[in-house]
């Protein structure tokens, strides 16, 4: 077929009627945020002392976090829709969550005496964090790279990585509600673990769904 | 180079074609084909066994149907080279080969003025749509192939217009994927 010919039948072909890859995205984010929201009501639940809890800076500073990393995570992937999105210092937002992490880290370390380290990031709920927030953020982490395959992302195994991110965020802020260790020392040993677990199944999905 | 004239005639062309402008669209197409073959063509020199004018094709294609991610905002050149870069490196992995092409380099290449040769009539896009479904197959044969009218095939199938429009839409997908899957 001559490329003259192929042009002419494709200008007849009109523009779909449907949803804008941004659309779709924000479609998606929400219905994990939701689907996330009602898992965790309804089977484990937030911890019984929530509003003491929420009293103290560490409980509060894992939301910081976990919010810090959906919110960049977000902002990586609705750049990757567009084939040159994901480019340039817009890559530095993956270091955000990390960052701010590390400062909760050091403010730890500068209050608790040497000997509590090790207790408190081991922690008590270290096996739960593991299993529950990859089951929390697994179906989101579809619906997001179902909405990221709306767009045209030309770099997909870092695209999945970046959607298995957003996933994890999402699942940890709803995790953190329940799990009763706040020591950012546990925060920074086990749910960067749980996280990156999503990460890498989105890399390696995205490796495959996101070919376009 | 591509130079900013481009850059204003390629964005304005698209504009028009997004708001529905067929003329518009078709030469946003042809000018875009133009800079996609230049580039491409310096890439492949020496590789016998991939012909350029698939890879615009592939590539043309797949512009088509991602239309939607251009912001109209945004400058339309780099979204063009990325699509192209994307299409060509898919294109040399699916045969077995792999080619670095750094992106600035894609959009340098761009200035490369056109041959002005006639460009080889690939069967690419033929042996794909072989490939297709039926009812997707005898509607895209018909529009892209054999270049009836949406009317026309619609008349010879017993369809609605809008269902030809909906297959022939579909197809061009499907085809799509075909490229983007082969391995």
């Amino acid at each position: 077929m001559k490329t003259d010919d192929l042009i002419a039948r494709l200008a007849v072909d009109p523009r779909p009627a449907r949803l804008s890859p941004g659309s779709a995205l924000i479609l998606a984010v929400t219905a994990s945020a939701l689907l996330a929201a009602l898992l965790m009501l309804t089977t484990i639940g937030p911890r019984p002392d929530i509003a003491a809890a929420a009293m103290t800076w560490r409980f509060d500073f894992k939301f910081v976090v976990t919010v810090t990393l959906a919110l960049s995570a977000f902002a990586l992937v609705r750049n990757a829709l567009y084939p040159e999105g994901l480019r340039g210092p817009v890559l530095w937002l993956a270091l955000a969550a990390p960052a701010v992490l590390l400062g909760g880290v050091a403010i730890e370390l500068l209050s608790l005496p040497t000997a509590t380290w090790a207790m408190a990031a081991i922690g008590k709920n270290a096996r739960l964090c593991l299993s529950i927030v990859p089951a929390l953020g697994i179906v989101p982490l579809a619906l997001i790279l179902w909405g990221v395959r709306q767009g045209a992302p030309t770099r997909p195994a870092l695209t999945g990585f970046f959607a298995g991110l957003l996933a994890g965020g999402i699942a940890a802020t709803f995790y953190a509600a329940n799990c009763t260790d706040d020591s950012p020392l546990f925060v920074l040993t086990w749910y960067p673990l749980s996280i990156l677990a999503l990460g890498l199944v989105g890399a390696l999905a995205g490796k495959v769904a996101l070919k376009w | 180079m591509a130079s900013d004239q481009d850059e204003t005639r390629l964005a304005g062309l698209m504009r028009a074609a997004l708001n529905g402008d067929e003329t518009a669209y078709a030469a946003f197409l042809r000018a875009a084909a133009t800079l996609v073959r230049a580039s491409t063509a310096r890439r492949v020199r020496g590789h016998a066994a991939i012909s350029v004018e698939d890879i615009v094709q592939e590539t043309l294609l797949a512009i088509h149907l991602k239309r939607d991610t251009w912001r109209s905002t945004e400058p339309i050149l780099p979204w063009l080279f990325t699509i192209a870069r994307y299409k060509a490196i898919d294109a040399f992995r699916r045969r077995g080969m792999r080619i670095e092409l750094p992106v600035e380099d894609f959009a340098e290449s761009l200035a490369a003025p056109e041959t002005g040769a006639s460009f080889e009539d690939t069967q690419h896009i033929e042996h794909a749509v072989g490939s297709l479904s039926g009812g997707q197959q005898t509607v895209v044969r018909a529009i892209a192939l054999e270049g009836r009218t949406i009317a026309e095939t619609a008349n010879a199938l017993h369809m609605k217009e809008t269902a030809v429009r909906v297959a022939f839409h579909r197809g061009l997908s499907t085809l799509a994927q075909k490229f983007g899957r082969q391995t």
